[in-house]
């Protein structure tokens, strides 16, 4: 309440004393602040300047150290701020430029004191000023100062020119108009000869050619000569920073500017600057043979480096040279490749991104194959780094560098079975998609999801639940390629899918659902007019499962004319093995699993009947409710095989709104209702998607084979697995095959042709790297079905603020004169864009990208916009000095503009412009 | 804005002094510090300084048990700024006569003039030692 006494002045704890106090604190660090605070809250409401200064510079500290606001105290900071002496100025700077923003409601007070300083004869309080400036401008005080901080640009005190130089880029940016002012000054000082004034200069320069280079051209000149004559690494860097955004605009400065740069790099001992040069070249100056390959070799120098800082950047560059010559990545393969197995994790990623990068249609077989046992051997981190970018690299642009499907999805297969794989969502999403998108690939497709979903062990691992609902899904809904469904029922049911989440479950329910209607099907409807099937029509749609399999299917092929593997007796097992895996998922407490595994259920109760019958005695009877039974099975299957089509993420909106249909009635009602219900996380993809074509007749005629062909992994594994869980499994004749333990997920024994060492991989990497080798598939790329609108990449949305083009527009102003550098013919549509009405114009500067800024017609409709902008302001101040200013520019601007007449009519009072060249200086030519 | 924030930070992970060019709230410092402090600090000496941050890079230092890291946009030069934690180390050297923690800690608001000294609006604007010290010790003969 009331201020603190005097008492409390006297003794008022320093800095120094809360420092050592809260080292020194017993109570506990949070609370001896609180009470420092309390403390600080009392001491800053006090008279006394020093009192107040002293507990705002305590503020400051626990704000800066320990995160504890202190935006209560900027009133009282503008109280210290106005103090005659210099101590308590700098401690009101510093609160100031610490804790002020453009929301800081007494921000507008601040001008007057800043004003009163800028123009104070002591340049210490000009500089703190300055400082507190380019931290705490926003329009306002940007717009204010600007005849203050115009002033400063030409000061002879270097200490606070300097600076001067340094507040104006925020300035600029905060206040557009500004430019018309300073931007002349600014450009004056580009010629001084003071390293200090240089360096600020030059720092201003490269930040605002960063935003907008185009308009900066006209100052290569200039920045030419800073480049030859610097003796300041500093300085030089920032020049090449801003050359490398103008050499891309103009091919003759390039040509000028590329040999001096060239001579730096090989003269230069410090490597900052020979890593720039190095930069510079490779980002802007790419198609210089020579100073590539100069640049190249100094990249050389940085990779064998042992300092691990200069090898990151010596791959960083050769990440940016990667995209326009990759014989450079090529060159130095070995070194990035051995960066694979560096100690630093972000080398790793860099080296990762690079070999990434080499990845083209005929290596990246031979790429993910090393990069994959890499995966196996690193750290779960990189090791999923390392999975992702390859995901990512294969399906770009759809899958556009995979020819042989088949192989990726057994890429995927093997990638799901890492032990650290974490990519499960992604390698689920390419599954499903490639399984929509590529026909041809569907009966690989089936086989690696069998080998997923058969293999007991892989569902104890949660990350690879996701891939396990793709598998399921695929094997649900491709079922007709698998050439034993039997075994994917037992896959889909077997007691270990207990650990699945619920949403994955009724996937598996639900594939289930799908694959037992297949089978009754084959049995049943197909089964009962067997001799009847055309044997053509039946290898007809094997077809491309025996171009793959060759001879040892055609041999299969005649075994499943004569033996179908579903015979009665096993759909009787098979509706049994059903009944007794989803009866106990009758009671789930999930809504998903529960519905679905009722439907299963009721289906099988529907049908079972009728199997139990044709397997019994045959009467009249039930021979009349088998037919119904048949009919149901038709029904569903016919439901079923209907195909589901990759559908464009825009398709909805081509739907017409029935008419009568509201879709924009409140649906308030329905949160208080279901409200409290949380809505399952389930992905059901599988059943998002409408079925687009009708494609029955290819599904209805289809033959199983026997499997007697297989003797791989997963069916010795499946052999273990029913012997343990033989309760669980059909009844079979053939013998078991005997294996060993229980296999663990990731079975080291498969990874047994692993290199170890990296000479190796270097080895097998180089041969892979050679870009001739001609892939080794005989068979052409399968059709990859694209959407044209979603697929093709999008657009980045090109978000520009309208402020920093009216920046750009205003230093083109000031550099080009009112004249473009454009060429005559698109001048000529000048006219035509400049009738459009005002508010038009504004809309169109707003949304306007950089991209466009050559753009004619926009952009000199923009121009126009700055000029009656800035003309009502400079109205308003009526500053003597701006106009002093504006009067030389009149005086000095050449008379070659022919708009400029016009220009002169329509605007009352014209904007001059100095004559700074409006097209390319003669030293470029 | 080539620098975005200078923060040093001792190896507990607490911050010494903290610098930022652009505004943040308390509450996106302390999450931005947190993230950074705990990336940097479990890297060894063998591995590279600089880390990939969010949109930007971190170029960090140890000296002795102090973190110097700075955050800088992506075109920033690396090495440049290596060079310049160096040359901000050996002014408070100069300075403080070898520098460490507790004088960081005692001269904080030293420490921050120093560097206001150094660069400005995000961009360096002194390289040079003694330009740097003249006015601070102007003011510590003044008062």
């Amino acid at each position: 309440m009331s201020g603190p006494s005097l008492m409390d002045s006297l003794f008022q704890r320093t800095l120094e004393d809360l420092i050592k106090g809260l080292r020194q604190q017993l109570i506990g660090e949070q609370a001896f602040i609180s009470k420092a605070l309390e403390e600080i809250r009392k001491e800053i409401k006090s008279t006394d300047l020093s009192t107040k200064s002293t507990a705002l510079l305590k503020l400051c500290y626990l704000s800066n150290l320990h995160f504890h606001d202190m935006s209560f105290a900027a009133f009282h900071a503008l109280e210290v701020l106005s103090s005659p002496r210099f101590p308590h100025k700098k401690i009101a700077y510093h609160a100031i430029s610490l804790s002020f923003h453009d929301s800081t409601p007494v921000l507008l007070l601040i001008t007057n004191h800043l004003r009163k300083d800028l123009t104070s004869t002591n340049e210490f309080e000009v500089s703190l000023s300055l400082q507190c400036l380019s931290r705490i401008a926003n329009v306002d005080l940007a717009r204010d100062l600007t005849p203050e901080v115009f002033t400063l640009l030409s000061s002879n005190k270097l200490y606070v020119r300097k600076r001067a130089v340094a507040v104006v880029l925020r300035v600029f940016e905060k206040y557009p108009d500004s430019v018309r002012v300073c931007f002349k000054r600014l450009v004056e000082n580009l010629e001084n000869y003071d390293p200090q004034i240089l360096s600020a200069v030059v720092g201003v320069f490269s930040e605002l050619a960063c935003k907008d280079p185009r308009s900066y051209l006209p100052l290569a000149p200039e920045f030419y000569k800073i480049l030859v004559d610097s003796k300041s690494n500093w300085i030089s860097i920032k020049v090449l920073k801003i050359f490398a955004k103008l050499a891309p605009l103009e091919p003759r400065l390039a040509n000028r500017v590329v040999e001096p740069i060239c001579d730096l790099m090989r003269k230069t001992g410090a490597k900052s600057l020979l890593f720039e040069c190095v930069r510079t070249v490779v980002t802007s100056f790419s198609e210089y043979e020579s100073a590539v390959r100069l640049a190249v070799e100094k990249i050389r120098e940085f990779l064998v480096d042992e300092d691990p800082n200069l090898k990151y950047l010596g791959l960083h560059a050769l990440s940016i040279v990667a995209s326009k010559h990759l014989w450079v990545v090529s060159e130095n393969k070995e070194v990035v490749i051995k960066s694979l197995s560096d100690p630093d994790p972000n080398i790793k990623i860099e080296s990762l991104r690079l070999v990434m990068a080499m990845v083209s249609e005929h290596n990246v077989a031979e790429i993910s194959k090393v990069l994959v046992n890499y995966a196996l051997k690193s750290d779960p981190l990189f090791c999923n780094e390392i999975l992702g970018s390859i995901l990512s690299t294969c399906s770009r642009n759809v899958y556009e560098i995979i020819v042989d499907f088949d192989w990726y999805v057994s890429l995927l297969g093997e990638m799901s079975r890492i032990p650290h794989c974490q990519m499960g969502e992604e390698i689920e999403n390419q599954f499903i998609d490639i399984g929509l998108r590529v026909k041809d690939v569907r009966p690989e497709l089936v086989r690696v999801a069998r080998d997923l979903l058969i293999d007991p062990a892989l569902l104890g691992n949660s990350f690879l639940h996701r891939v396990l609902s793709a598998a399921a899904w695929v094997s649900g809904e491709y079922v007709e390629f698998s050439r034993n469904p039997l075994e994917f029922m037992e896959a889909l049911l077997q007691p270990r899918t207990s650990l699945l989440p619920p949403s994955i479950m009724a996937i598996y329910i639900q594939s289930a659902f799908k694959v037992l209607v297949f089978c009754l099907h084959t049995c049943f409807v197909r089964g009962g007019s067997t001799a009847g099937v055309p044997a053509s029509a039946s290898y007809e749609s094997f077809d491309d499962l025996s171009v793959e399999n060759g001879a040892d299917s055609t041999v299969a092929h005649g075994q499943t004319c004569t033996s179908a593997p579903i015979t009665n007796e096993s759909i009787v097992n098979l509706l049994k093995l059903v009944e007794l895996a989803l009866s106990p998922l009758l009671g789930s407490h999930d809504v998903e699993v529960q519905e679905r595994a009722r439907n299963l259920l009721g289906f099988v109760d529907l049908i079972k009947l009728e199997a139990l019958n044709s397997s019994g005695q045959e009467e009249n009877d039930s021979e009349r409710k088998g037919v119904e039974a048949t009919k149901i099975i038709r029904l569903v299957h016919d439901a079923f095989s209907k195909e589901l089509g990759p559908v464009s993420l825009t398709a909805q909106g081509k739907v017409p709104v029935p008419d009568g249909l509201t879709l924009n009635e409140n649906l308030g009602d329905l949160e208080t209702i279901c409200g409290d219900i949380e809505l399952p996380s389930s992905n059901t993809f599988s059943f998002g998607y409408p079925s687009e074509e009708k494609d029955v007749s290819s599904f209805s005629n289809l033959q199983i084979k026997e499997d007697s062909g297989q003797s791989n992994e997963s069916t010795s594994l499946l052999a273990e697995h029913r012997k343990r869980h033989g309760l669980y499994y059909l009844p079979s004749g053939k013998s078991e095959v005997i294996s060993n333990d229980y296999p663990p997920a990731n079975d080291p024994a498969l990874q047994g042709d692993n290199n170890d060492n990296a000479s190796d991989l270097v080895k097998l990497t180089a041969e892979s790297l050679v870009p001739k080798r001609k892939p080794n598939h005989s068979k052409p790329r399968p059709v990859v079905v694209k959407l044209d609108e979603v697929d093709e990449k999008p657009v980045a949305v090109k978000q520009l603020e309208s402020r920093d083009d009216s920046l750009s527009g205003a230093v083109r102003d000031i550099l080009f004169g009112s004249e473009d550098i454009l060429p005559t013919s698109s001048r000529s549509n000048l006219p035509n864009s400049n009738r459009k009405g005002k508010k038009k114009q504004h809309m169109i500067t707003q949304v306007e990208s950089k991209e466009n800024v050559v753009d004619d017609g926009n952009s000199s409709s923009r121009r126009r916009k700055d000029h009656s902008h800035g003309k009502e302001r400079r109205h308003r101040k009526k500053n003597a000095e701006e106009r002093n200013e504006t009067d030389r520019k009149e005086k000095e601007s050449s008379s070659n503009h022919p708009r400029r007449h016009k220009s002169r009519q329509r605007a009352e009072e014209p904007l001059k412009v100095p004559p700074q060249t409006s097209v390319i200086p003669d030293f470029l030519l | 804005m080539g620098i975005r924030f200078i923060l040093m930070v001792n190896k507990q992970g607490q911050t010494r002094l903290a610098q930022y060019y652009e505004w943040l709230t308390l509450e996106e410092r302390r999450a931005l510090e947190g993230e950074i402090v705990r990336k940097c600090l479990a890297r060894n000496e063998q591995q590279c300084s600089f880390v990939e941050h969010r949109n930007y890079k971190i170029v960090y230092r140890r000296y002795a048990s102090l973190f110097f890291l700075v955050g800088v946009d992506n075109d920033e030069n690396e090495l440049a700024i290596l060079e310049f934690i160096h040359l901000l180390v050996e002014t408070m050297d100069r300075h403080f006569g070898n520098v460490c923690e507790l004088d960081i800690m005692f001269h904080l608001e030293k420490a921050h003039f120093m560097l206001e000294e150094m660069v400005m609006n995000g961009s360096i604007v002194e390289t040079s030692k003694a330009n740097i010290l003249s006015p601070i010790q102007l003011m510590d003969k003044a008062s």
